[in-house]
């Protein structure tokens, strides 16, 4: 794309700044700010992977992905304040699910070990983990709040932490789950996926555009039960004390 | 209560602190063993507070609490509430039927409820067997009291907390929950402490009481002192729900 054509593309950031003006909607400022951080972070990213694939230094990948498991953590960590050490919580979270999935792809060799691989699929695990556990936590914490009466009750009847909060614990994982299954069921009929996209217009085979793309839509998947699972082991014994009360500020 | 009896229960200068609130302050007694000791006293005086720190549920701020004479903190917090069992005020039902409820004590040991066993717990409590399929949350306020009573027996304890059972029954049944109370009391001999607002409840089917204020006990003793309070803040509160 020549610089003039991209330059024409903010005919699409004129068109919502027009209507928000226009229909009072108040989103001016917001619609202004995302479209400056958006060209400015992806063509710092831009940027970046090309000095990365460049150098062909295994460091500069492990430095992405730490900037991504970090930045993704500090995103997500919002999300469960009540729950204590709930950063590292979620960065272990995503590293363990990026070194599982990635140890699978390279160590059955499905894709070359090369940063043009690696990272961007990274991105989209690390990115789809920390979605997952946005979703996970919230819908955890809502579980909580909602049914403290029963996770007494469980208590009071002689049963352990991980019984009293086993199915809010399940009924989270499972609606964190959902919209990653429920996306992929209708996927390729109504909108093209991201990647797959980019691939075709960038001028590759459709086959082996959905070739790449089956396998990111798997880890998609993979990713999103191991990343509810583990953050939800991780968090729910620190909602109650050793003597298996619950910490009621937490509740 | 010059009588020498052996304490099931023991508290020993409790206190329990929320912030800078005193719930509970400076309680000394005992709930003597194989008998029925009442709770009384206005709402907030902080008996539910009480009956939560005998089972675990919390632990007091400060003071000791012992449960047939070990200190309450030496025993693993699953076999006390086992032991020590609780019906919880709200009458809280996990999703399910009633028979899921009734069978969660012993599904938290990983055993199993027969239905005949279902079927009797239920009885006791003035429940026909057509509730064992019911779904819990369809159970009217009465019933939902009487299936957690039911199922607060199920673990057998030796020890029961009653915290209000029956509020929100009708004379019938309240008196049919009363003669079961008793019925196990006498049979089983089991300790236990009942919090009700109905002092004729007190009078009639507990032994000794307790009455609390604003988180402290002020006067205690046979049942009959409701009858005859010595405290002028007890007297008046007795009036008060009499009238
Ligand atoms: N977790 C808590 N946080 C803050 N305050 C609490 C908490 N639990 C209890 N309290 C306060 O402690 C006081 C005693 O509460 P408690 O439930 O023990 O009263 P109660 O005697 O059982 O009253 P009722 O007859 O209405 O059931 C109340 O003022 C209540 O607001
Ligand atoms: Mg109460």
């Amino acid at each position: 794309m020549s610089y003039l054509a991209l330059s024409l593309t903010l005919i699409f950031v004129l068109i919502p700044l027009i209507l928000s003006k226009t229909l009072n909607l108040g989103l001016e400022k917001d619609t202004f700010i995302a479209t400056v951080r958006s060209i400015i972070q992806l063509l710092a990213v831009g940027y970046v992977l090309k000095f990365v694939f460049d150098s062909e230094h295994l460091i500069y990948i492990f430095l992405m992905i730490a900037l991504m498991i970090g930045t993704a953590t500090l995103n997500a960590r919002k999300k469960g304040k009540s729950i204590d050490g709930i950063t590292w919580k979620i960065a272990f979270t995503l590293l363990t699910v990026e070194v599982l999935t990635q140890g699978i792809i390279l160590g059955f060799q499905i894709v070359p070990a090369t940063a043009q691989y690696i990272i961007p699929i990274s991105g989209m695990i690390i990115g789809n983990s920390m979605v997952l556990s946005i979703l996970f936590l919230n819908r955890f914490t809502a579980e909580m709040s909602a049914h403290r009466d029963q996770v007494e009750l469980i208590l009071s009847l002689g049963g352990t932490p991980k019984q009293a909060t086993h199915h809010q614990l399940i009924s989270a994982i499972k609606a964190s789950m959902i919209p990653t299954i429920e996306s992929q069921k209708t996927i390729g009929l109504v909108q093209l996926p991201g990647m797959m996209s980019g691939q075709i217009i960038a001028g590759a085979d459709p086959i082996q555009a959905v070739q790449f793309q089956l396998l990111i839509v798997f880890i998609l998947l993979t990713t999103a039960a191991m990343s509810s699972i583990f953050l939800g082991f991780l968090s729910y014994p620190t909602l109650f004390n050793d003597r298996m009360q619950m910490l009621k500020e937490k509740f | 209560m010059e009588k020498v009896y052996e304490p099931a229960i023991h508290l020993n200068h409790v206190d329990f602190q929320i912030g800078d609130s005193k719930i509970i302050q400076n309680i000394t007694g005992s709930f003597p063993k194989g008998k029925i000791t009442t709770l009384v006293g206005p709402s907030g005086a902080g008996k539910t507070t009480l009956l939560k720190m005998c089972n675990g549920l919390i632990s007091p701020t400060a003071g000791e609490i012992f449960i047939h004479n070990e200190l309450i903190s030496t025993y693993n917090p699953v076999d006390l509430r086992r032991n020590v069992g609780m019906a919880l005020q709200s009458a809280p039902m996990i999703k399910g039927t009633v028979y899921e409820n009734l069978e969660l004590p012993l599904k938290l040991q990983n055993k199993k409820l027969a239905e005949t066993g279902a079927i009797s717990y239920l009885g006791d409590v003035g429940l026909d067997r057509s509730f064992l399929n019911k779904n819990a949350v369809d159970l009217s306020g009465g019933q939902r009291q009487k299936v957690s009573i039911a199922r607060t027996l199920v673990n057998q304890s030796e020890i029961l907390l009653l915290d209000e059972i029956t509020s929100a029954l009708d004379r019938a049944s309240v008196k049919e929950i009363e003669e079961l109370i008793v019925k196990i009391n006498n049979k089983y001999n089991v300790t236990m402490i009942w919090i009700t607002h109905n002092l004729e409840q007190a009078l009639k089917i507990g032994h000794y009481t307790w009455v609390l204020m604003k988180g402290e006990v002020i006067e205690t003793g046979e049942s009959k002192l409701l009858e005859n309070p010595q405290n002028e803040l007890v007297k008046r509160f007795v009036q008060g729900v009499m009238e």
